[in-house]
């Protein structure tokens, strides 16, 4: 009994624990040097010593229970490939930031608050002395935090009117260690406010900070100096090998039942990709996944109730913190969209009034979402641009996931025979 | 409300060039599509416009009619299609039979013209030196096969005629025995008669229209690599064995290469060709095939990243010919499809050819060997 588990971030490094806890030999596949993902960047994590972990290896294609891995730095051309055979694996690709496009947003100083935490806890360097921190969610508090330890001032803009996750009666018991770290920023949030536009020439300078109403439309706006500017909201899932290998979805994350079992024989999932909702969830998600997987004669039934907690918290923390379509109207024709292809709103309005009324033809017609990250950027605020425009969402909305392959690779590595791992 | 004259099933590009050429000769056109238009077949090729590949016969008649009426049919649209008259490149690296296929062409018509080694190195300065072999076909060009698709069909909404994306064809209404209406899935659309240009599911929709015809889907992948400098890639570079591919029905895979750049820099890399019916999931085999003789034709590509696949269904008929005519056994029922990898490039004639079916004008190229009525494809 083989698990291949994709990913070694909190639900990926539960899973592969659970699954060898049962008796299974388990493989585990993750990008990074170190085990964690980006929730213990920096604080390197253990597996259970009997998972035999690859590090520094990406899952790039899979055919059904076969994963096509490639191992080495992301930019050596000496990688080396393997083809791992399963009979079962776990997803556990997790989430990258969500970006929302707004004017000036593509200048060097704009970070996105993924990229501005790792800097921070992965290497101790602080993007500016003077930050701003804008977006929506909880994950703005954490980014700060760590921007103050490596000595930047400070200021979080958080475009919703109340941090209701700090309310909810579960948040207080699980989160209260973490409140506490935050308590020193208290003073520095300010709500329904939010960067709008950043301004500068080749690099950001200074930005428009508005006062927003509930449906995020500016009320009043002034500018102010900065060095550099984070911006979260929230995580998009990595469905590459999910939407690759067929998996269903459902609101955007994949469908998986109470053990977490996708909708293909032998594919489980765990962690954001099933749903936004941090890493005690995803370890609980990966803990029975894992678990599941390996056919484990009993579920583990701690795990299980966490997950029934975790989700009700993530239900809540997702209503107080919506991105709603107000923010459509801080875009100007010449704000950039599509980063690789540098398509702009009006190149994608000029687009739908062409007649691009699908996700495909929509992406040939502007070309946005065609260039080296194929959309992971922009697919998902593409896809609500066009759809607010049309009226109607976009018939084949996964046409932004759709990657045959799940990382870039060299024509080279692909024109190798992989050795087979035994 | 006027019915119109003609409903063209299918907004792909034969279906929009069928439904071009109908309204330019006056008549009133609806073209219907279950999905969005031209985002089937279309969308998924290269947007080829060869005769490098076509050996002497009626396929080829019809790819040389359809270069000589693209350049004047874009010119009528008015609109820009990308299109790019970058010529071919045919390659080998063994013992060929490259010039006696190039030999014939030329008899046939085709601007075919062998060259040395050294003449191919500077045309393609990064080729593989093992090559031994090559000609050259000033003529194969390229276009944006999305763009045409709306450009034709824009032209049809300009002279009047309805664009009805999102609405299934069920089948056909007769009226003392020949097409009154076709029936769809948003009521009954009455017309004199009606063009199925499906490709692939041609064979589905003339089923459900009582008169079947055998069209196959043929999958192919195309491999799309990250931006190159200009002139990395020049032509559309093939090698010698693309000829043997496209004619064969025999292999379940068929792989060879054809690399070329586009407008913004990326390299295709084309094709293979599978027979699985209408699965669409990845085999690693297929781009493992494609990527490795991409980077046997030209070596520098093994450093570059590819960026994403992108796959489609070719259709063809069982003797590898279009078919476009009209359907013996229904009077007003018409077909056009089966073009397999040429569709892009023969849509100029198959429109017009069709239109002059339809309307009783003496055919510009002859239209029998593509008749409906022939062994193998009317059932």
């Amino acid at each position: 009994m083989r698990v291949v588990v994709v990913g070694g971030g909190p639900a990926g490094l539960a899973a592969a624990d659970a699954a060898a806890r049962a008796g299974a030999e388990v493989v585990l596949v993750d990008s990074e040097r170190q085990l964690g993902g980006q929730y213990h960047r920096g604080t390197a994590q253990r597996a259970d010593p009997r998972v035999r972990h690859l590090p520094e290896s990406t899952a790039w294609a899979a055919e059904g229970l076969r994963l096509h891995v490639r191992t080495g730095p992301a930019d050596s051309p000496h990688r080396t490939g393997r083809v791992l055979d399963a009979d079962a694996v776990v997803l556990a690709t997790g989430a990258h930031d969500r970006v929302v496009p707004f004017p000036g947003w593509d200048l060097p100083g704009v970070y996105t608050a993924g990229a501005a935490q790792a800097l921070a806890k992965g290497h101790g360097v602080a993007v500016g002395r003077r930050v701003v921190v804008s977006g929506t969610g909880p994950f703005l508090l954490p980014v700060a935090s760590s921007l103050l330890d490596v000595g930047a001032t400070v200021t979080v803009l958080e475009a919703n009117g109340v941090t209701g996750w700090a309310r909810h009666p579960l948040a207080v018991p699980q989160k209260l260690p973490e409140l506490a770290r935050y308590a020193r920023l208290l003073g520095r949030v300010r709500l329904r406010t939010a960067v709008v536009a950043a301004h500068g020439d080749d690099r950001v300078t200074s930005v428009t900070v508005a006062r927003l109403r509930p449906d995020w439309t500016v009320c009043d706006g002034v500018r102010v100096a900065v060095d550099a500017v984070c911006v979260g909201h929230g995580f998009t899932p990595r469905l590459d090998l999910a939407v690759g290998l067929g998996c269903d979805l459902v609101d955007g994350f994949v469908r998986v039942d109470a053990v977490g079992a996708t909708s293909v024989r032998g594919v489980y999932a765990a962690g954001e990709i099933t749903g936004i909702g941090g890493a005690d969830l995803a370890a609980a998600e990966g803990e029975v996944a894992g678990a599941a997987a390996a056919r484990a004669p009993d579920p583990p039934i701690a795990a299980l109730r966490a997950i029934r907690r975790g989700r009700r918290f993530a239900a809540a923390l997702a209503a107080a913190h919506p991105v709603p379509t107000g923010r459509h109207g801080w875009l100007t024709p010449d704000t950039l969209l599509c980063r690789c292809e540098e398509v702009t709103v009006g190149d994608l309005h000029a687009a739908l009034d062409r007649g691009a009324a699908d996700g495909r033809t929509l992406k040939l017609v502007s070309r946005a979402g065609l260039g080296p990250c194929q959309g992971r950027t922009c697919g998902r605020e593409v896809a609500d641009l066009a759809a607010a425009r049309l009226g109607h969402p976009l018939p084949d909305a996964d046409a932004f996931h759709r990657r045959p392959f799940a990382t870039p690779l060299r024509l080279g590595e692909l024109a190798q025979h992989p050795e087979e791992d035994p | 409300m006027r019915y119109p004259d003609v409903v063209v099933v299918g907004a792909g590009v034969i279906g929009a060039a069928c439904a071009e050429a109908l309204s330019a000769a006056g008549l009133r056109v609806t073209v219907l599509d279950r999905g969005p238009l031209g985002a089937g077949t279309s969308a998924a090729g290269e947007g080829n416009v060869l005769v490098s590949d076509k050996e002497p016969g009626p396929e080829l008649d019809l790819a040389l009619a359809s270069l000589g009426r693209w350049p004047d049919l874009l010119a009528e649209l008015g609109a820009d299609v990308e299109w790019d008259p970058k010529g071919g490149l045919v390659v080998a690296t063994g013992d060929t039979a490259l010039t006696a296929f190039a030999e014939a062409q030329r008899a046939a018509g085709v601007d075919a013209r062998p060259i040395t080694p050294a003449e191919a190195f500077d045309l393609e300065p990064h080729l593989t030196r093992a090559v031994v072999a090559a000609v050259h076909y000033p003529q194969d060009a390229q276009l944006q096969p999305v763009l045409v698709t709306k450009a034709l069909l824009a032209a049809v909404r300009r002279r009047g005629g309805t664009l009805r994306p999102g609405v299934r064809a069920l089948g056909v209404r007769l009226a003392n025995g020949a097409v009154a209406a076709v029936r769809t899935d948003d009521g009954d659309v009455p017309c004199g008669a009606v063009v199925i240009a499906c490709g692939p599911w041609s064979g589905e929709v003339s089923t459900a229209f009582g008169a079947p015809i055998t069209v196959l889907p043929r999958r192919g992948v195309i491999l799309v690599t990250a931006p190159l400098p200009p002139g990395t890639v020049r032509h559309k570079v093939y090698d010698a064995d693309y000829v043997g591919a496209v004619a064969s029905g025999d292999a379940d895979l068929q792989v060879s290469t054809v690399v070329e750049s586009t407008a913004g820099g990326t390299v295709l890399i084309g094709s293979s060709r599978e027979r699985v019916g209408f699965d669409a999931s990845l085999r690693v085999e297929v781009p493992r095939a494609l990527a490795r003789r991409a980077v046997g034709l030209f070596p520098v590509l093994a450093d570059v990243q590819v960026l994403r696949a992108y796959g489609g269904f070719r259709p063809y008929a069982p003797d590898h010919l279009p078919v476009i005519g009209p359907d013996p056994r229904c009077p007003g029922l018409w077909h056009a499809t089966g073009h397999e990898g040429a569709g892009i490039g023969l849509a100029a004639a198959t429109g017009r050819l069709l239109a002059e079916l339809v309307t009783g004008v003496e055919p510009h190229v002859d239209a029998r060997p593509f008749r409906v009525d022939r062994p193998g494809v009317c059932a």
